[in-house]
């Protein structure tokens, strides 16, 4: 009862704070995509580097958020960005690069040999192949990759509040310096309803981008 | 034409170099399908794939037309050779409309001829434009889509095609249907085609030539039928198969081995007339009866002719079997295998009698290539001791 006159009280703040939320989230998974998949297409040329690159990423995915803020301090402080917008976003931006790089990397390894040898043997390019046959049949995948990276960051995002980003960790990390609960409960539901809708518009997003030909059924 | 000029392909592989083609020479001419033919690992595929530079050659040339290919943009090579692979490759994320385009629009036609091409070649295959032209491959049954396959391969109309055991993933009564329309298609199109298969049966019916391949090398290049009749060595002579003579009979027609005119009587020829008939054609057996259309309806033996009197209208037998002009010689022994006769009439398109067919002439006929000179193949001379 406490929670709903609060969020009724706070309309206003809940809206901003979300709207700051889904423009962080959807700036960084936004850069992370148009670097990731052509880094994920990229690494199918060569196993050596891809084996390397999903390594790294593998690593950087392992590092608590928390610490990756706190390690951009010092560094981001030389140009005066130590905290705010920017490490928020480039945290966000490294965290989706795994899912994003592994999706694309798999989803483009994985298309049949078969019609591979058909485009070459009918005489596509490298990159028309990669355009009419590779990355329309690797869509779902990689979409799927930038799924996952949303609903992981939207989580990661909250955080980020700690560094001053604003967004709807604002909320928790109130809640819990003034033991309030109230704002504490209202933050961290709205995080979860968001990363849900988010997931599911995404879903929906995904089904638009497959070819009508790769459906199934 | 296609021309290969010592084509070899050599493999690194971590056992050291593998040679998968050693030094292929042959050329096929315009209009004509040439099949590889050969176990797998006998280098058939690599030397076919080396022709579109799929697979890159270590040395040798490849002439298409008189132009040495080796000079040529490997893009635009490709563009200009049809290509049909096993698994077919259909686009998956493309219409059968978009499939089929795939090379004119690379090539840059404007849209309403490659649209028109589309609908051309639907038909051309069989298949009804209104109802595909927009559906997708996995819509598709096998022989549709490899049907599909194949348009997409004709589409910019390329002067060569290459095929790598098209319809080897086809289930059997479908391969035969479309290997038929694939001949009937080839003899208006008159493509210059080299086709893979291991299948001794496929070549025999589609090839102009065939090639045999073993080890990386081509051991023998012929005719179908010199290549069933003469296999150069034991390894040609057990992968054609014991039956080679009777794969032979598919090659020929009644229309070349039938004797004609054929004499007949008609029911109103008296007995005494059929026996003289029989007698002054040297014919032991019987007579062909013919109604007022020249149809055969049935044969007067010459035991009844010999012992009876009356006409031959009142004393035939129906007929057993029948031979079209244009079936091959393959249908007309199971048919007299089936009906346990020697001879058979034989009849054009409208039903009318041409000729007779015998076991004897056929036998002599497939014998002929046996006494040509200088070509007796070992295994038949004890024949002719």
């Amino acid at each position: 009862m406490e929670i709903i006159d609060f969020l009724a009280q706070n309309l206003d703040l809940l809206l901003k704070l979300t709207v700051e939320h889904i423009s962080l989230v959807a700036v960084a998974v936004g850069l992370a995509t148009l670097t990731g998949v052509p880094i994920g297409i990229a690494i199918t040329q060569n196993e050596r580097a891809a084996n390397l690159v999903l390594y790294i990423a593998s690593i950087i995915i392992t590092i608590p958020s928390i610490a990756l803020f706190g390690l951009m301090i010092p560094l981001l402080s030389t140009i005066g960005q130590g905290i705010g917008y920017l490490p928020a976003v480039i945290a966000v931006l490294l965290y989706s690069q795994l899912p994003i790089i592994r999706n694309t990397y798999t989803a483009i390894n994985n298309v049949n040999p078969a019609l591979r040898e058909a485009a070459r043997g009918i005489g596509m390019s490298p990159l028309q192949r990669l355009r009419m046959v590779e990355i329309p049949l690797a869509i779902p995948v990689i979409m799927a990759g930038v799924r996952t990276a949303v609903v992981m960051n939207i989580g990661v995002m909250a955080i980020a509040a700690y560094i001053g980003a604003g967004g709807l960790g604002v909320l928790i990390s109130r809640g819990i310096s003034q033991s309030d609960p109230r704002q504490l409960i209202a933050g961290a539901l709205a995080v979860s309803i968001l990363a849900i809708i988010a997931d599911f518009a995404l879903l929906r997003l995904q089904k638009r981008m497959t070819p009508r030909g790769l459906e199934t059924a | 034409m296609i021309k290969i000029d010592n084509l070899t392909k050599i493999f690194d592989t971590p056992n050291g170099p593998v040679t998968a083609a050693d030094n292929i020479q042959m050329e096929i001419p315009q209009g004509e399908i040439c099949v590889l033919l050969g176990p797998s690992g006998c280098g058939k595929t690599t030397t076919l794939k080396m022709i579109n530079r799929i697979i890159p050659p270590t040395s040798g040339r490849v002439f298409i037309n008189g132009e040495d290919t080796s000079g040529l943009d490997t893009v635009d090579l490709r563009r200009n050779i049809g290509y049909v692979i096993q698994q077919i490759g259909l686009f998956p994320n493309m219409t059968i409309e978009e499939n089929i385009t795939a090379v004119p629009r690379l090539l840059g036609w404007d849209v309403n001829r490659y649209k028109a091409r589309a609908t051309e070649l639907l038909e051309m295959v069989a298949l009804d434009p209104a109802v595909f032209l927009k559906r997708y491959p996995k819509e598709l049954s096998g022989g549709q889509q490899q049907r599909i396959g194949v348009a997409r391969a004709l589409a910019a109309d390329p002067p060569v095609m290459l095929m790598d055991e098209p319809f080897g993933a086809i289930d059997p009564i479908n391969r035969e249907v479309i290997q038929d329309e694939f001949l009937k298609m080839q003899q208006e199109l008159k493509k210059t085609i080299m086709f893979v298969s291991h299948d001794i049966d496929e070549a025999v019916k589609m090839a102009n030539r065939i090639a045999i391949f073993r080890d990386g090398r081509l051991v023998q290049y012929d005719t179908p039928d010199d290549l069933l009749a003469h296999p150069k060595d034991s390894f040609v002579e057990s992968f054609v198969g014991d039956d080679r003579a009777l794969k032979r009979l598919r090659l020929v027609n009644v229309a070349q081995v039938m004797e004609s005119p054929a004499p007949c009587v008609t029911p109103q020829d008296s007995l005494e007339t059929a026996l003289q008939q029989m007698e002054e054609h040297g014919y032991s057996h019987a007579i062909t009866l013919v109604n007022q259309q020249q149809q055969p309806i049935g044969f007067v033996s010459k035991q009844v002719a010999q012992t009876t009197k009356g006409y031959c209208g009142e004393h035939y037998v129906g007929l057993k079997g029948l031979a079209n002009i244009n079936d091959d010689l393959r249908k007309i022994a199971s048919l007299m295998f089936t009906h346990d006769s020697t001879w058979m009439p034989c009849v054009d398109d409208s039903g009318r009698l041409v000729g007779h067919i015998s076991q004897r002439g056929i036998t002599h006929y497939l014998g002929a290539t046996y006494r040509r000179d200088g070509r007796q193949a070992a295994p038949y001379n004890l024949k002719l001791a």
